[in-house]
């Protein structure tokens, strides 16, 4: 019986295939110089149900820091809410959390 | 622009009054129609409203916005034509205010795109911001009469429950 032996080389996952499926996609809203701070607020109370409290902090971490992750979760949530925000014309993307 | 600012007043629940001087509307009028042309036209100014979902991955951003560009214009439109239909009106309600809130935000990003305003555009004087062009009083004019739209539609917010 042999002694299981480590191969001498591994292939690497390349791309996207590197991070775990099992990681949700974050749905991040990007500062931009013409979006209302009111409006941002008032679109992220009105898709998420925020209280006016969460949907101010979060608006403030955008204009502040230039980003703010604002949904998560399985990737078909994270396009939808994406395409929602789009529609509201705010500038959101998506990546694999990680 | 004339100094007299526009109003929006909630008057209660789904029921808003818009004060919004003549000269103002007349210049609202002819705006909806033009985004639509510059929509239609694919003007470079318009990628604003339909943003990268996958900045880093060309390939499935392109599937993304396969899958849900039809439906942004269509959407853009709809609220484009109601805010066309309702430039005169002195009393709305709450979908015509947010149809009038989706034209507005979209103008203001297509103007300001157009205008390559940054934050640093809002650092001028105030006598001088806004008075460079009339692309720049009306993207500044929008600003104002979208600040009010948002306050009066803030209102009837749900209080929200924070997961």
């Amino acid at each position: 019986m042999a002694m299981p032996t480590m191969p001498t080389e591994i292939e690497q996952p390349t791309g996207s295939e590197i991070t775990d499926p099992a990681l949700p996609w974050l749905v991040i809203v990007w500062n931009d110089p013409i979006n209302l701070m009111s409006y941002v607020a008032f679109v992220f109370q009105k898709l998420f149900g925020f209280s006016q409290e969460k949907a101010n902090r979060l608006m403030l971490q955008v204009h502040n820091q230039g980003k703010a992750i604002v949904s998560s979760g399985p990737r078909e949530k994270a396009e939808f809410d994406t395409a929602r925000l789009h529609a509201y014309g705010l500038w959101a993307t998506m990546q694999r959390d990680g | 622009m004339p100094s007299a600012g526009p109003r929006v007043v909630r008057r209660g629940a789904d029921d808003y009054e818009l004060h919004i001087p003549d000269d103002h509307r007349e210049i609202l009028r002819g705006l909806p129609g033009q985004l639509r042309e510059v929509m239609d036209s694919g003007h470079s100014a318009t990628w604003r409203l339909f943003p990268d979902a996958y900045p880093d991955d060309p390939k499935m951003s392109a599937e993304f916005d396969r899958m849900t560009r039809e439906d942004l214009i269509a959407g853009r439109k709809h609220s484009l034509q109601v805010m066309e239909q309702t430039v005169d009106a002195t009393r709305l309600n709450g979908e015509q205010l947010s149809a009038w809130l989706g034209s507005l935000n979209d103008l203001r990003l297509f103007l300001g795109t157009n205008l390559d305003i940054t934050e640093e555009s809002y650092d001028e004087p105030l006598e001088e911001y806004g008075s460079s062009s009339p692309a720049m009083a009306i993207y500044v004019y929008l600003g104002w009469l979208e600040e009010m739209v948002v306050r009066a539609l803030a209102a009837d917010l749900p209080p929200g429950v924070d997961g």
